[in-house]
């Protein structure tokens, strides 16, 4: 059996038709009881197993997904990584998240192809562009790389883009991160379930929670699709599902959850190297490797557990990236789909006690969940055995809404997460 | 050999040439052609190369389902990428280029890398390129990938439109099931609507095989003509690409390549789906090479433009109705076998075509396979309306079962392929009759050979084979979306349409177990391919978002106004034709030293009316205003719940149940929509009204020494004896109501005079007039942001941000005091509310001669050699007035640091500062009351 | 694109509507003390329902605020009502 990864083992393996590759994963039955079970198969839990695993030592960890592995927003988002925020608290996060990701590839032995080909920002009036400077700035000083471009350089790296005379939002600039790119979403979850595998974790597909087993207020474990599974601790990862989760669990959680639609067109040559996002459409775009460009926009409006997108938000968004670049209108869409976020008052994550004993919660990424599975693994493994906060993910404890320390990103940087 | 046009049949046009290219070689189809057919009546074999290995691609279907016949084509200049040949019209001029492909298909450089094609299995760049470094690998990578090109010229002629339509029967598919639905529906006097994806109606009317007496187009005619007399509509080229909540479905109408598509968003009462089906591809050793079409698609082709595909044709299926179609070949000329797609050992012979098939011992030449390993009903509109499927296992496939009341599958689509069936079901429907039960249907199952050495494609865009969904299936990648995202099988231009059934059928034959227990992936809209300009309609250039206008526009153009954006406005930014810079420090002089004339329309105005007007105003204003006295002024900020700051801005109180309330200009939606919700959540709404008359008002403002020598000039107020600074009296102008606040934004004495739209152009002129004689003039919204931060007047959303509350902005005595609840009270008493490092609002100075300090800079502590921000520069001007440069910041306790020198941090440089109080222009305010 | 009935206008377009929150969280009175939690309780905390969803949405035409009740997984509409109309 082929087990690790590298070009010679794929060339040995062609030579023998590839017959000897292991299993990416087994596909073990749960047992009766874990020390730690993950609720949430996707990026964020798969990660927090591999790093209880790695790094705290643990091995008897379960993670139960009810479908299948990255299935919820892990496979469903625009695959954005950067760390381009303004509060310090929000850097300290999202970079730590950047850097694990410059390192993952090899870390898990599997490709996550995390293309540092950079992120801008646009900024279509003088106002803007001062505050962007305001958030270059920030990001300098709060130790992520940041870089304010002018229309010229703009241009340069991306002549797709609008710099007509008569444009609705002309370009006068950006903010570009050189460390932000792209990631293949899918293959964030399998390198991830891969290399929890590898370290003993079970992890369980098909396997819904129906409720939580609550013993003299504590929580004991979970009733599932495949029967009761005891527990010493659970950590509930489910994005935009886990106010649902919250209700059985007994526990409430400042979410409001709504679909956020994405949009792939058909392949192209490839034209854009960068990912553009204006923030005066709310609209974004990059060229992935198999050249469509992948589209992502605003949240819909109307609160939803529907995983379909609304035709309203549709039009805004497509239409906003026609503004930014004229030339894409010809371009054809190939496929819409809709993920369920969980979108917190301040637009930031939740990492914590959950409120019920025993449960602990890693939610409220709203849109930009994906490019946080690392370090949002990282800290919650650090959460759920140690039962304490790295210091990072401290400012992201639920309580922070009865002390009034938001971190509202949408207001302070003017970037919508 | 290859494809034969024939010297007659077929819808096509034959008196009428058409002229084109393809890879640079002269050709000629007729009107009514696609590309497809005449290139393949050309002779063309090789429309395009795959993605991964470069393999010689020819047609496989003859409409929507074909991945294979993807070209770019350039037309009047203009040049679009990945055109489905078998879809897009022939028009004269066109450039058609194969994709995927250099210097053409035929012979295509890259074609070598098929021969790496074992060491480039499903997935193998997540195993590979680890080492030394990915980004090493990724741009040689990028450039392999992709398939049309981009031309990034733009056209601006190339605009969709919207249209919003109703109907009570919408019929999906002008087929024989589809005319027939209609033409029942029509005739119980319902109104219809019939769209069709072809320019010509029928579907496949035209390559029904075996039915006596069957004419095709006197068959269609009729029907048509029969809908039309009962008042029913039919639209040709019109795709239903999705169906959306509430019952909506978007409709794509095509316009010929090079215009683009009318969408088309209509609700029906009843939706009938006539999609039709689909054949399958044969999965077999090389069954993706040059001259494998699918059985409807070869007969299309023959029936529908006149092409015979090929001379010696062997069909190749495993329908029981396949030896009628091998009638129609023959009688049109070609040399027809028809082999059973259930044979051992199949294999397709030839490289670039194919030349041949061997089905065990036997070996059939020939230069065309007519494959079908059974029909596939389209059914992706029924599951975008939340229909389900179920599994037929006479059929071999899916087929709708239980969905919405409201729409209704027939004929091929939902899986009844004999003609009389499909007709008698059609009925039915129109009439929400009982659906007649299914007819029998059975085909022999056909599994992959998984023991077969070759490779046999399931993806023929995307090379995914059988070995690929072996190496998933040996991986643990076997759930149906696993499979997909692996090896991408579905993720071509088709979406699937081709490859779905095979590819689920291979997994289940790994999996030793039945396909339905496989399941299937989820079908997204849209149906086909659209440019991303149909969902455009008219969110273009300025109607994206519409500016606002001044009623006092043309007065300000007459004065040579440079213009620009605030807040949604359009406003003069500065006036005369000087650069920006000496413009604006003329007019701040002038402000200064006599008196600035301008348009103050943009603030948002709202009147709130009523007996419990009073108690509102206090409720929804930090500030007391329950003690504001009629005739008086305060300034006051608005909070949100959460206690920051939303607006700030002056209030006048008109009597006891009459208040105006001046708000920031881009905010005054946002401030009414924030005031309606807590009149009506907190508050009788019969007791109080708000009004936003923003638009009813124009606003001509007059601030400086000599703003009040022109008040009295302009004979608006008859006595101007008793009006201090914060007051609000009426008068006349033009015979008209006049309203006069006398606040300040300049910091000088200042007058707000409102009047009607009709009457403010008098108004301004006389404004101008009169000022003229006083040294005064027009001023623009540069000048008075330069004026209002010489006073520390802030600018909400500039000067404060997403964590400001009104005790950072030095406004602390309402928090400690006011009794009653106002929105945000409580918020104002959190842990983080009461720290002391709030950020606070601060003016800086700069060390003499320095320049002005840049705006977003940030204020930075140095510690141990790290530089931690403490804020953030929010305003910064020259100032005129001061001669020197004025900034205004948002710093961490910087109350507590007035005099303290501060580190400035941007872009890499340091500069230095001292903390000042924000107001930098007469502090002691003595020119306000002048 | 959805439909929603407006109490005072009837089924309009879904553009024109806006969604203001979750119905039953009426404001506390701040005169009293009132602790951080429920303070928080009142202002950010949520049922967030999978499934019959209470909530109050503005039909931004006529500026009037109501109660809809909607199923949050299949888009249906289940009822409205005027904001201080007690539904029948």
């Amino acid at each position: 059996m082929t087990r690790h990864f590298s070009t010679f083992s794929v060339i040995r393996e062609g030579l023998k038709g590839h017959t000897g590759w292991a299993p990416l994963w087994r596909s073990p039955a749960p047992k009766d009881a874990y020390d730690i079970i993950i609720v949430g198969g996707g990026g964020h839990g798969l990660a927090t197993a591999y790093y209880l695993a790695k790094n705290h030592g643990l091995k008897n960890i379960a993670v139960i997904e009810k479908g299948w592995l990255g299935g919820g927003n892990t496979g469903r988002n625009t695959t954005v990584i950067r760390s381009n925020y303004f509060y310090p608290e929000s850097t300290a996060l999202y970079d730590l998240s950047v850097r694990l990701y410059e390192g993952l590839s090899k870390d898990i032995n599997y490709n996550v192809m995390f293309s540092q080909r950079g992120m801008m920002v646009l900024a279509h009036s003088d106002a803007e562009m001062e505050m962007a400077a305001r958030t270059v700035n920030a990001m300098q000083l709060g130790g992520a790389d940041a870089e304010l471009l002018d229309a010229r350089a703009v241009q340069k790296k991306a002549p797709v883009l609008n710099f007509r005379d008569d444009a609705r939002y002309p370009i006068h600039g950006a903010i570009f991160q050189g460390r932000g790119g792209t990631g293949r979403h899918d293959a964030v979850a399998w390198g991830y379930a891969r290399a929890a595998d590898r370290l003993g974790v079970d992890i369980i597909q098909n396997c819904e929670v129906s409720g939580f087993l609550i013993e003299g207020g504590v929580c004991k474990g979970v009733e599932t699709s495949q029967g009761l599974i005891k527990a010493g601790r659970v950590g509930v990862a489910t994005a935009g599902h886990s106010s649902d989760l919250a209700a059985m669990g007994g526990y409430k959680l400042p979410l409001h959850s709504y679909a956020l639609q994405a949009f792939v067109t058909e392949a192209i040559k490839p034209f854009m190297d960068t990912v553009a996002f204006s923030p005066m459409t709310g609209s974004y775009f990059s060229q992935s490797d198999k050249g469509g460009l992948v589209i992502g926009g605003g949240l819909d409006r109307i609160p939803s557990y529907g995983q379909r997108g609304n035709v309203p938000v549709q039009e805004t968004v497509l239409s906003g990236i026609i503004d930014m670049a004229p030339a894409l209108a010809k371009v054809k869409l190939l496929r819409h789909w809709a993920g369920i976020v969980d979108v917190s008052p301040d637009s930031s994550p939740l990492i914590g006690p959950s409120g019920t004993d025993g449960i602990f919660i890693n939610c409220g990424w709203g849109t930009g969940g994906f490019k946080a599975i690392p370090a949002g693994g990282y800290l919650f493994a650090h959460l759920l055995a140690t039962g304490t906060h790295h210091d990072i993910s401290r400012p992201f404890d639920p309580d922070r809404f009865q002390t009034g320390h938001l971190i509202d990103e949408a207001s302070g940087s003017g970037i919508a997460h | 050999m290859s494809g034969v046009r024939r010297d007659k049949g077929g819808l096509i046009d034959r008196s009428k040439p058409i002229r084109f290219t393809f890879d640079g070689r002269a050709c000629q189809g007729f009107e009514a052609d696609t590309v497809a057919s005449a290139l393949l009546a050309a002779g063309v074999r090789i429309f395009a190369r795959s993605f991964k290995y470069h393999r010689p691609r020819g047609v496989w279907g003859a409409w929507s389902d074909d991945p294979n016949a993807v070209v770019d084509i350039a037309l009047d200049g203009i040049s679009f990428p990945n055109c489905q040949a078998t879809t897009t019209t022939l028009t004269e001029g066109m450039a058609v280029r194969s994709i995927n492909a250099w210097p053409s298909a035929q012979r295509d450089v890259k074609g070598v890398l098929d021969l790496a094609h074992r060491f480039l299995p499903a997935g193998f760049y997540y195993k590979m390129f680890m080492w030394p470094d990915w980004h090493l690998f990724e741009p040689m990578i990028r450039k392999m990938a992709g398939l049309g090109t981009l031309g990034q010229e733009v056209s601006d002629g190339f605009q969709s439109a919207v249209l919003h339509e109703h109907c009570e029967v919408l019929v999906i598919g002008a087929g024989p099931a589809g005319l027939t639905a209609a033409r029942e529906a029509a005739q119980t006097g319902k109104s219809v609507l019939l769209v069709d994806d072809q320019a010509e109606l029928g579907g496949s009317a035209y390559r029904i095989a075996g039915q006596a007496g069957w004419q095709a187009p006197d068959w269609v005619a009729e029907q048509l003509a029969a809908i039309r007399s009962h008042g029913g509509r039919i639209l040709n080229r019109t795709t239903a690409i999705g169906v959306y909540d509430h019952q909506m479905l978007s409709l794509v109408t095509e316009r010929g390549l090079g215009t683009a598509p009318v969408l088309r968003k209509v609700r029906a009462d009843q939706v009938i789906l006539a999609t039709g089906a689909i054949d399958r591809p044969v999965t077999f050793e090389n069954n993706d090479r040059p001259g494998i079409l699918s059985l409807e698609a070869g007969t299309e082709y023959l029936n529908r433009y006149g092409v015979r595909p090929g001379s010696r044709i062997a069909i190749l299926s495993n329908r029981p109705d396949a030896t009628p179609y091998a009638t129609q070949l023959s009688e049109a000329g070609a040399l027809v076998t028809v082999v059973d797609a259930a044979s051992a050992g199949l294999k397709a012979l030839g490289r670039a075509s194919v030349r041949g098939l061997i089905a065990g011992k036997d070996r059939f030449d020939c230069d065309t396979v007519l494959a079908s390993a059974g029909l596939t009903p389209l059914i992706h509109l029924w599951r975008h309306a939340g229909g389900k499927l179920a599994w037929d296992e006479g059929r071999q496939t899916f087929v709708p079962s239980e969905g919405p009341d409201w729409m209704r599958v027939i004929g091929g689509a939902s899986g009844t392929f004999a003609l009389d069936a499909a007709l008698d079901e059609a009925t039915a429907a129109a009439i929400k009759a009982p659906v007649p039960a299914r007819a029998p249907y059975a085909i022999a199952p056909l599994r992959p050979d998984l023991s077969s050495k070759g490779r046999q494609w399931i993806d023929f865009q995307h090379d995914v084979t059988v070995k690929d969904v072996a190496l998933a299936h040996r991986e643990n990648m076997v759930s149906v979306e696993h499979l997909k995202r692996y090896t991408t099988l579905g993720m071509a231009g088709d979406q699937g349409k081709t490859s779905n059934i095979a590819g689920l059928s291979a997994m289940a034959e790994l999996k030793g177990q039945s396909i339905p227990d496989v399941g299937t992936t989820t079908f997204r809209p849209p149906f086909v391919p659209v440019p991303l300009e149909a969902y455009r309609s008219t969110r273009r250039d300025r109607q994206m978002q519409p500016l606002k206008r001044l009623a006092l526009e043309p007065e300000h153009r007459a004065l040579d106004a440079a213009f620009g954006e605030y807040g949604g406005w359009l406003r003069p930014a500065w006036y005369g034709t000087d650069t920006e810079q000496v413009a604006v420090r003329r007019e701040c002089q002038t402000a200064r030293e006599a008196a600035a004339i301008m348009d103050g329309s943009a603030l948002g105005t709202i009147e709130v009316v009523g007996p419990d007007a009073r108690a509102f105003v206090n409720f929804v204003y930090y500030n007391t205003m329950s003690t504001l006295k009629p005739g008086k002024i305060r300034y006051g900020f608005m909070l949100a719940e959460s206690g920051l700051v939303f607006d700030d801005g002056v209030m006048a109180c008109v009597d006891d149940t009459r208040f105006i309330i001046s708000c920031s200009s881009s905010h005054a939606d946002a401030v009414m929509a924030h005031l309606e919700n807590w009149r009506q959540d907190s508050f009788d709404p019969s007791r109080v009204h708000i009004h936003d008359t923003t638009a009813n008002w124009s606003t001509v403002t007059i601030a400086g020494p000599k703003a009040q020598t022109i008040l009295k000039a302009l004979g608006v107020l008859e006595d101007m004896a008793d009006f201090p600074h914060m007051s609000l009296r009426f008068g006349t102008f033009a015979g008209e109501e006049a309203r006069v606040a006398r606040v300040s934004f300049t910091g000088d004495t200042s007058y707000e005079v409102s009047v009607r739209n009709t009457v403010v152009a008098r108004l301004w002129r006389k404004a101008l007039e009169v000022g003229a004689q006083h040294g005064g003039g027009p001023v623009g919204a540069e000048a008075l942001t330069v004026l209002r931060a010489e006073k520390g007047y802030i600018l909400v959303g500039k000067d404060t941000d997403g964590e400001t509350m009104p005790h950072d902005l030095g406004f602390a005595a309402p928090r400690a005091r006011k009794s009653a609840a106002f929105v945000g009270d409580r918020s104002l008493h959190t842990a983080k509310a009461n720290e002391e490092t709030r950020k606070q609002l601060v003016g800086l100075s700069v060390p003499d001669g320095a320049p002005k300090l840049p705006i977003g800079a940030h204020v930075v502590a140095e510690e141990g050699g790290t530089r931690r921000s403490l804020g953030y520069v929010t305003t910064s001007h020259d100032s005129p007035t001061l001669n020197r440069p004025i900034a205004l910041a948002l710093v961490e306790a910087g109350q507590q640091a007035m005099g303290n020198p501060v580190k400035i941090w941007h872009l890499g440089q340091s500069h230095t500062a001292t903390i000042a109080p924000a107001c930098a222009f007469d502090p002691e305010g003595v020119r306000i009351d002048a | 694109m959805q439909q929603f009935p407006c109490p005072f206008c009837g089924l309009r377009d879904e553009r024109e509507f806006h969604f203001a929150g979750e119905a039953g969280k009426p404001r506390p009175d701040t005169t009293q003390p009132i602790s951080d939690a429920d303070w928080a309780k009142y202002l950010f905390y949520c049922a967030n329902a999978k499934g019959a969803s209470h909530e109050v949405w503005v039909h931004t035409t006529c500026q009037e605020y109501f109660v809809m009740t909607r199923d949050t997984v299949t888009m249906a509409v289940l009822g409205t009502h005027a904001l201080h109309e007690v539904p029948a």
